[in-house]
């Protein structure tokens, strides 16, 4: 009985988010292998390897999946699974995780669990419906389960420690119906919106993206990261990764600072989990204020540079 | 070239959702029920992609209850040629609405499915890469711009990073962001004659789909509540907060 975990990489790095997925398998069963499909991927497989309670880190190096589609993912997933023996197949649920798990599962003729925050059986998972406003408990009645893990409701797994073996295996079938030509990544300086310890977001309040560098003074203070609403996304102000909510983001951090959102329920599905929620919105009225620990009522426009200045003080 | 386009019928994104008190699942009488949201970007690509000369047919597809035919008028109201209802009271889970649309996938031809990346009841994000699976299609998921030119469809796709650039080879499957369009409303004429288009309807066994559950709910529970409406009444206050009583800051 083994755990395989899609780790997700950019054959350079590991990203945090498969440490999370790796917590979750554990609390599935001991013999845990990550897979690290890639091209020249030597330090993603490295970072694998040291993971603690991972036992083994299956490499499959090939020029296809260098910059992968899901296709060839899945494709090479599938290979890996059809040697046997699993029975959980684990990715994170980032954007990654979404578009390669279904393939799997459907291949394999299996559900696939989506989101889990909690795991209560082998068979048996918590996962949020309806933008978190219900948990649903399911038991799966399939041999092999297809998951992917919520990163907020797992803690990372300690990076170091473990000492995993790693074997190099054949990677699948080249799928060449689809390829990825292009990629405008957001860069920043800042901690990564899922794993930052304090996130600042902006709203449609903000009224412009230039308006969101009173933000980044803020974040620059906090060492936070700067995550947005839809209505902020959709008004062009901040591009789409900044999205925080039911259909963006998911975040957890110590400490979410909701600047100009009003609440809506696909907002808060993204960051009611956070420990401490600071709102600050010049409606009294503004849903956001029922679930802020710390509400400031008044205009962004001066509590912003206020608070900033008082952080410096 | 035809387009299929799937459309669910969800409650509407607006209701505030409870959970009944028997923990079986939610509360769904006499609550309001609209098309998914990512479904009428869907609907509204397929449409445009007609408009612009490239699409020669969309066809909606829905299944679930006989209620679904209302959200299937809609997409006919927006612009949808004809429909077909799969007919069932069985829950539906991804895989069995991927394995149905398969199978109509197959009757009708289409070049492009579209669908919505995630039905906002289950919040599942599956049915549109599992359909692309089980056609051993290539897909384009979470969509924010969709171009086709002959064979190829060219997507632009948000992606945790930021965007993604792929080329499919068609036929393939589609799945829609938020940012892919605006869609349209219906007009009253348009409902109207939205009336008079064909909407046929079918059960799973006439198309050879076994669409039992895979996965058993053993319970729906609501959320622990969060104790917040705690206020400050200004910024000093405010940090002083978070540095002694929250602990947060340093
Ligand atoms: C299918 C679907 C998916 C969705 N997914 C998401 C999602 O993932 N994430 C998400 O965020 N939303 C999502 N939404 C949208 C959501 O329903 C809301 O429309 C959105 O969150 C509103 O964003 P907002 O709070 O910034 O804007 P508004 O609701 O317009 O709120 C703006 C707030 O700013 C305040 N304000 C204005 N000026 C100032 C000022 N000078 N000082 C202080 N306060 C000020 C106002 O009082 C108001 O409360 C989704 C919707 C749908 C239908
Ligand atoms: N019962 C259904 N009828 C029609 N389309 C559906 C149905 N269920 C899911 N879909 C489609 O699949 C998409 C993703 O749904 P899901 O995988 O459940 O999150 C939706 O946006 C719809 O386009």
């Amino acid at each position: 009985m083994s755990i395989l975990v899609i780790a997700e990489h950019d054959n350079a790095s590991l990203k945090s988010a498969t440490l999370h997925a790796i917590t979750a398998a554990r609390k599935l069963g001991d013999d845990i292998h990550v897979l690290v499909a890639g091209g020249d991927a030597g330090a993603a497989v490295a970072a694998a390897a040291a993971i603690a309670g991972v036992g083994r880190v299956l490499h499959v190096d090939a020029d296809h999946l260098r910059q992968p589609t899901a296709e060839n993912v899945a494709a090479t997933t599938l290979a890996v699974v059809a040697r046997g023996g699993y029975t959980h197949v684990l990715a994170a649920a980032t954007s990654f995780g979404k578009n390669v798990a279904p393939r799997i599962a459907a291949t394999l003729d299996v559900a696939q669990i989506s989101d889990i925050t909690g795991i209560e059986a082998p068979d048996t998972f918590v996962r949020p419906i309806y933008a978190g406003n219900a948990f649903a408990t399911v038991r799966s009645m399939d041999p092999i389960k297809v998951i992917t893990v919520r990163t907020t409701a797992f803690d990372a797994a300690p990076a170091t420690g473990g000492s995993a073996v790693i074997e190099e295996i054949p990677a699948g079938p080249e799928i060449r119906t689809s390829k990825v030509t292009g990629q405008e990544f957001s860069k920043s300086e800042r901690p990564e919106l899922t794993s930052a310890r304090i996130v600042v977001s902006g709203g449609r309040g903000m009224g412009s993206g230039e308006n969101f560098r009173l933000l980044e003074a803020l974040a620059d203070r906090l060492n936070a990261a700067i995550g947005a609403s839809r209505a902020a996304v959709d008004a062009g102000f901040v591009p789409n990764d900044y999205q925080v909510g039911q259909t963006g983001k998911i975040v957890a951090p110590d400490l979410y600072v909701a600047v100009g959102i009003s609440g809506a329920i696909q907002h808060l599905a993204g960051m009611k989990d956070s420990k401490v929620i600071v709102a600050i919105n010049k409606d009294a009225e503004a849903p956001i204020f029922q679930i802020a620990d710390y509400g400031l009522v008044g205009d962004l426009f001066e509590i912003i540079p206020a608070l900033t200045r008082e952080l410096s003080a | 070239m035809k387009i299929l386009v799937s459309v669910k019928r969800v409650i509407d994104f607006n209701v505030k959702v409870r959970v009944r008190p028997d923990g079986t699942g939610v509360e769904t009488a006499n609550v309001k029920m609209s098309m998914n949201p990512f479904d009428e970007i869907a609907v509204e690509e397929a449409i445009r992609l007609k408009e612009k000369g490239i699409a020669t047919e969309v066809i909606a597809v829905s299944c679930g209850g006989a209620a679904c035919q209302e959200t299937l008028r809609t997409a006919l109201a927006l612009g949808a040629d004809r429909a077909i209802l799969v007919l069932t009271d069985v829950e539906l889970q991804p895989l069995a609405v991927a394995k149905l649309l398969r199978a109509l996938v197959q009757k009708e031809l289409p070049q492009i499915v579209l669908l919505g990346k995630q039905a906002i009841d289950d919040d599942a994000n599956q049915t549109g890469q599992m359909l692309a699976a089980l056609l051993d299609w290539p897909q384009a998921t979470f969509a924010s711009k969709v171009d086709v030119a002959g064979a190829t469809a060219t997507v632009k796709r948000e992606v945790d990073g930021g965007l993604e650039t792929v080329e499919v080879a068609l036929p393939a499957v589609v799945t829609t962001d938020l940012r892919l369009n605006e869609p349209r409303y219906a007009t009253l004429p348009n409902i109207m004659k939205a009336k008079k288009k064909p909407l046929d309807t079918l059960a799973p066994e006439a198309l050879g789909v076994d669409v039992a559950p895979r996965l058993v709910t053993v319970k729906v529970t609501e959320p622990a509540k969060r104790k917040g409406g705690g206020r400050v009444a200004d910024v000093k206050e405010l940090v002083a907060k978070l540095r002694n009583e929250a602990k947060i800051l340093s």
